[in-house]
């Protein structure tokens, strides 16, 4: 947009900032590491004081926890089988830190920590090391067989074996491109339809009444971005899920 | 040529790539359509698929506007 009368700085929202004054400065603690913990401990405090009333005919927040862990419970159960137990736990921090990153973002003067490629292509390392991990220990050297489907003809070897591996390797990079261009070009397009509201208003009366247009865009694209946020987290950890389906039963 | 005509250019030119994506997503959204009015009690399975299945084409087009982007703001 650097040609235009008024330049729209659709990128500068995603800098980081330290936080806490000096102190803060001092050891890099930016707003994404605030939001991180505040999200952390949302989730946390929905857990613990969602659950303490234990009581057999749930109340509105105990509903709600309720509803979190057997929906996550369900998809590891559903995708990837019996085993999927013991992957519940990882599957529900990461569905439940993304959710929160995406949704904690859509707060106005908030941030989102999703949207920083750094954030998302360590989480999506995670999964893909845990899940390699997973493969290694259950099947041994018997692993690689995964990257050759049984059946296909043997003449075809050369070719087939490279296109897995690539497609093997290529998980993390899609897994975290998708989630952190999700909410950046979700973001950008905030800022890009808030620009044109100043712009409109800034040229006359006539202009202003036609703010309404981009500021009515503005509100759908809030609903539209609060479905892109849950939507997304939902990828993220039934796709985490579909790896360690493989995982573990290799095909 | 003025290379911030140049850049507006490529980024517009990097943005093809959503006619694919918009015929994809349309026809997922289509076979979902035909297959919950065919048999509406498979409707819970077959639209968490669909779902996943539009959100990985939707990863097409955001790679592709990545790109413009990366061309625009860099």
């Amino acid at each position: 947009m650097a040609t235009g009368g008024q330049a729209i700085d659709a990128l500068g929202q995603f800098e980081l900032h330290p936080v806490f004054g000096p102190i803060g400065a001092s050891v890099r603690f930016t707003q994404s590491n605030l939001m991180m913990l505040i999200g952390a401990a949302l989730i946390l405090g929905l857990l613990y004081f969602g659950m303490r009333a234990k009581a057999v005919v749930p109340g509105r927040l105990q509903a709600m926890a309720e509803l979190c862990y057997d929906g996550i419970h369900g998809m590891c159960i559903n995708q990837i089988g019996a085993e999927g137990k013991a992957f519940f736990p990882f599957i529900f921090t990461l569905f439940f830190f993304v959710l929160m990153g995406n949704l904690l973002g859509l707060l106005p003067f908030s941030f989102t920590y999703t949207s920083h490629i750094a954030v998302t292509f360590a989480l999506a390392a995670m999964v893909i090391v845990i899940v390699t991990g997973v493969a290694l220990r259950i099947h041994g050297l018997h692993f690689f067989s995964y990257f050759f489907p049984a059946g296909a003809p043997k003449l075809l070897a050369p070719l087939i074996v490279p296109v897995e591996i690539i497609s093997y390797l290529s998980r993390p990079v899609s897994l975290s491109i998708r989630l952190f261009a999700n909410m950046v070009a979700g973001h950008v397009m905030f800022e890009v339809f808030a620009s044109f509201i100043v712009m409109m208003a800034g040229a006359g009366l006539i202009g202003g009444v036609a703010a309404i247009g981009p500021l009515a865009v503005n509100v759908i694209l809030v609903g539209f971005e609060l479905l892109v946020a849950v939507l997304q987290a939902y990828v993220f950890a039934i796709l985490t899920c579909i790896y360690l389906h493989d995982a573990v039963h290799l095909h | 040529m003025d290379v911030a005509a140049a850049k507006a250019l490529g980024a517009g030119i990097a943005v093809i790539a959503l006619a694919g994506v918009g015929i994809g997503i349309g026809n997922i959204f289509s076979a979902l359509v035909n297959s919950v009015a065919r048999n509406p009690s498979a409707r819970d399975q077959v639209f968490g698929l669909g779902i996943l299945g539009f959100a990985l084409t939707e990863a097409v087009a955001l790679f592709a506007l990545l790109i413009a982007f990366l061309i625009l703001f860099t």
